[in-house]
């Protein structure tokens, strides 16, 4: 390893701060960000089925949870994040296929994203609201 | 030799033969089960607002439709496979420490094994109708 001071001298190469705020560069961390909040939202899908799995009390108790204010609050941040990931995802599809590189077309892309997210989870909440 | 005499091209690289031996093969995963999870994320979409309301009976009986099932196997799966290769890059990203990034790896892979095979297991017995 580097000797501590030697690497305390050296000059630090301009990190995350000293960069002026943008929106493609919000959205990049926001699409990693949703990425691990639908990580951790897998454990809610798999308690689920493995509840309903097990039969009608434990279905009842853990499906209970979920219909508490708090639950449902949590349940819509995954589907937001889900959608919020799809689109991003889609973005990146774009990237791969070499379209969408210049910088009119990137922040419409990444505003569209931010936008058709949030849109979108209305819709998603809304449809679920009138078959409950 | 000189650079410009050479035919081969970094593809070469590319495709297997890089530092890690694996090349683009975690790039590509990625992307796969990214238009795989993309595709079947909407038939879950669609599900999540179907079974809304609906009580325990009902609930099993839709997840114990074979077309619902494979579907749902099939989102699970890859899902569980790109979120498993997408928190590597970000424990490789952010987790400098060695044993720290080693034990981080092994988590990750430790949780989304488990986390896939408890949702294949509950839909394989609801769907075999236990």
């Amino acid at each position: 390893m580097a000797d501590a001071r030697l690497a305390a001298s050296r000059p630090l190469s301009p990190h995350l701060q000293v960069f002026r705020f943008i929106l493609t560069m919000a959205m990049s961390i926001v699409h990693r960000i949703t990425g691990g909040f639908l990580y951790v939202g897998t454990v809610f899908v798999a308690v689920w089925l493995v509840a309903a799995a097990s039969g009608p009390e434990w279905f009842a108790r853990v499906d209970g949870l979920y219909q508490t204010w708090i639950g449902r609050l949590i349940l819509l941040g995954l589907v937001w994040s889900l959608i919020h990931h799809a689109i991003g995802g889609i973005r990146h599809f774009a990237w791969d296929l070499g379209y969408g590189f210049d910088p009119k077309t990137a922040n419409l892309f990444a505003l569209f994203n931010l936008v058709a997210g949030l849109v979108l989870t209305g819709i998603v909440a809304v449809a679920a609201f009138i078959f409950a | 030799m000189d650079k410009s005499f050479r035919f081969q091209t970094s593809l070469k690289h590319a495709r297997g033969f890089g530092s890690g031996k694996s090349g683009t093969t975690h790039f590509w995963q990625q992307r796969v089960t990214g238009v795989a999870a993309l595709l079947l994320s909407l038939v879950y979409v669609v599900l999540l607002i179907k079974l809304q309301g609906d009580d325990y009976p009902a609930v099993v009986a839709t997840l114990g439709n074979p077309f619902v099932a494979v579907l749902m196997l099939a989102f699970l799966g890859v899902s569980v496979w790109h979120m498993k290769i997408g928190m590597q890059v970000i424990i490789e990203d952010y987790v400098n420490q060695p044993l720290l990034r080693v034990l981080a790896l092994m988590v990750n892979s430790f949780f989304s094994a488990l986390v896939g095979i408890a949702s294949a297991v509950a839909l394989i017995k609801i769907t075999f109708g236990a």
